[in-house]
């Protein structure tokens, strides 16, 4: 009797509707492992793509300085990639992206003053692993403070964290944008050049500083994977299943701000593409489960790299910034799913 | 047993916990009830761990909530709060695995399998584990969460107001199925609730909170009185007797 008073109620939504019934390709399309697999073959299309067409002179040479490329690449888009998503699981809120942390904003700033008060001559002959140092300790830093600051103590509230965020990230960039309109014209277009993500040429030294920092953040989360997974019923939800959440979202956000301060101090702002890359591979993944959410982020990143930068040097000569590729395609594409999602 | 020694929690200069002292874990289904505001929920964050007392301790067989690990203690105690939205889109079956994260840290095992599957079963959610939660009426989504607590297979089970949002049916529905899972499977469920009738029909002890204090505490039927009743809530309240149980009037 209690199983059917249970059961017999005829729902709002009518009758229990069976999973539908696929077979064939159809549902090994919906397989993650399938989808991960189909992402990673086109990943390393572009890759030879991008490698192997177009050479102008000797291929070793071409190879050599390419790869280079598609390793910083791979790097960017693993830190940008993997932070974004587990961000979204730590704030419980999909539109943000860790450069909310004010990371973008406080590497320009950086940037600015040493141009500001050094001069672009000293800029540019600033040994580059000393400026990549100062730019990851000061934005680890940085969020650091102000992470265990607003969440570490008994306000313990990352709405109030990311607010803060917002309000000194608006400002260092009011503060930047005011040093800057009082550079010299030169100093200013020194300074421009640092302010857009570059990926082409990066210090072999500081993308093997970079790379391993990132690995370091990913070997990290391997054991937290499935605590990811239950963070995304909420933090009471996660509390009550038994999960330490305070150390757990520290250890979180530590990881974050390390591939994001690392990555970001070798290419330049780069968080722009994690909300587009982050929220397709939900789509694209169809699963909550961060062993395959995150691998597909990253293999999504690759394909906005290189798809963007692809585009970048072999059709528009350079003649753009790679930010604008991806942003125009991938938003693009972003809203093409959200529409084909909301009519299903 | 869950123990709350002189429990007192403060919001900025307002108590809303005040030195509660309470033993819950005797008997099968104990209702918490009262008003607005009297502290019912503040009460279960701080054994769920979702707050810390200001003052006094929460213990769960013995061990401090604040000191002992996390994992172990949700293994004995189950916590289900009012409003349960999650972002993600998660499938019936998928809500009622991470009943079992505490027992298995996410991979399960046959064993793990078999008590989602026996939590499933025992709510008749069969139909729907392949649902997404957003999928759901309100009362399936309930008997999911529900399920989910009953996967965690814990001793004590503490539900805050499971009858929000529900129709005469499933609330029914749910009283009866707390009081199956005291009766058949041995647990000791706590549960807020503001129907006091809910509470008189189905539960074995009310305990009543008015301005964070506990102001009754006894057997159903000792608590289901006129002046009792008007102490809780200020309220004027008619209990009759009707087919030998006492069914409070507070329409007026």
């Amino acid at each position: 009797m209690p199983t059917e008073v249970l059961t017999g109620a005829p729902s709002a939504t009518g009758a229990a509707v069976e999973p539908r019934a696929v077979t064939g390709w159809r549902a090994s399309w919906r397989r993650p492992v399938v989808r991960l697999a189909v992402l990673g073959a086109v990943v390393v299309a572009l890759v030879t793509l991008y490698l192997l067409t177009d050479v102008p002179g000797s291929l070793a040479f071409a190879l050599r300085i390419r790869s280079l490329t598609v390793v910083a690449m791979l790097v960017v888009a693993t830190a940008v990639g993997v932070s974004t998503v587990v961000f979204h699981t730590i704030t419980q809120n999909r539109i943000l992206t860790p450069s909310i942390m004010g990371f973008d904003a406080f590497y320009l700033l950086i940037s600015t003053v040493v141009v500001f008060t050094l001069g672009s001559t000293s800029f540019l002959r600033l040994d580059p692993l000393v400026l990549w140092l100062v730019q990851v300790v000061v934005m680890l830093a940085f969020s650091v403070l102000l992470f265990t600051w607003l969440f570490g103590g008994r306000r313990r509230s990352i709405h109030l964290m990311l607010l803060v965020g917002i309000v000194l990230g608006t400002f260092f960039r009011s503060f930047t944008e005011w040093m800057q309109r009082m550079l010299d014209p030169i100093d200013f277009q020194v300074l421009s050049d640092a302010m857009f993500a570059s990926l082409t040429r990066p210090d072999p030294l500081l993308l093997t500083l970079t790379a391993l920092l990132v690995a370091a953040g990913c070997v990290a989360l391997l054991p937290l994977l499935r605590t990811l997974d239950v963070l995304t019923l909420g933090a009471p939800a996660a509390i009550g299943l038994g999960v330490s959440h305070r150390r757990v979202v520290m250890a979180l956000f530590g990881v974050v701000s390390l591939m994001v301060a690392a990555s970001t101090a070798l290419v330049g702002p780069i968080l722009f593409f994690g909300l587009i890359v982050a929220n397709l591979a939900y789509s694209w993944a169809g699963t909550f489960r961060h062993a395959w959410t995150l691998p597909t982020a990253v293999g999504l990143g690759m394909v906005c790299l290189l798809g963007g930068q692809l585009v970048l040097e072999r059709a528009l000569g350079f003649g753009g910034t790679l930010s604008t590729v991806i942003e125009l395609a991938g938003g693009l594409f972003f809203l093409v799913l959200v529409l084909r999602k909301g009519a299903r | 047993m869950i123990a709350l020694e002189k429990v007192t929690k403060r919001y900025g200069s307002t108590t809303v916990v005040d030195d509660v002292s309470l033993t819950f874990g005797g008997e099968g289904v104990a209702a918490l009830i009262g008003p607005n505001g009297a502290g019912k929920s503040t009460l279960f964050s701080l054994v769920g761990r979702l707050l810390t007392a200001d003052g006094g301790r929460v213990l769960v067989d013995g061990r401090d909530v604040t000191t002992a690990p996390s994992r172990e203690l949700a293994t004995t105690l189950a916590v289900l709060r009012q409003d349960n939205h999650v972002g993600a889109r998660l499938t019936v079956g998928d809500l009622v695995e991470f009943g079992r994260f505490p027992h298995c840290g996410g991979r399960l095992t046959a064993t793990d399998r078999d008590h989602v599957e026996r939590a499933i079963d025992y709510l008749g959610l069969e139909p729907f584990r392949g649902r997404f939660l957003d999928e759901l009426s309100g009362g399936q989504r309930q008997r999911a969460f529900i399920a989910m607590v009953l996967a965690q297979d814990t001793r004590y089970v503490l539900l805050d107001e499971p009858l929000n949002n529900l129709d005469l049916r499933h609330m029914t529905d749910m009283m009866k199925l707390l009081r199956r899972m005291a009766d058949e499977l041995d647990k000791r469920v706590i549960v807020v609730l503001h129907d006091i009738n809910f509470a008189a029909t189905y539960a074995d002890r009310i305990v009543a909170m008015r301005d964070g204090r506990v102001v009754a505490d006894a057997p159903a039927r000792e608590v289901m009185t006129a002046e009792v009743l008007r102490s809780v809530y200020d309220a004027a309240v008619d209990v009759r007797e009707i087919d030998g149980r006492p069914v409070a009037l507070y329409y007026s």
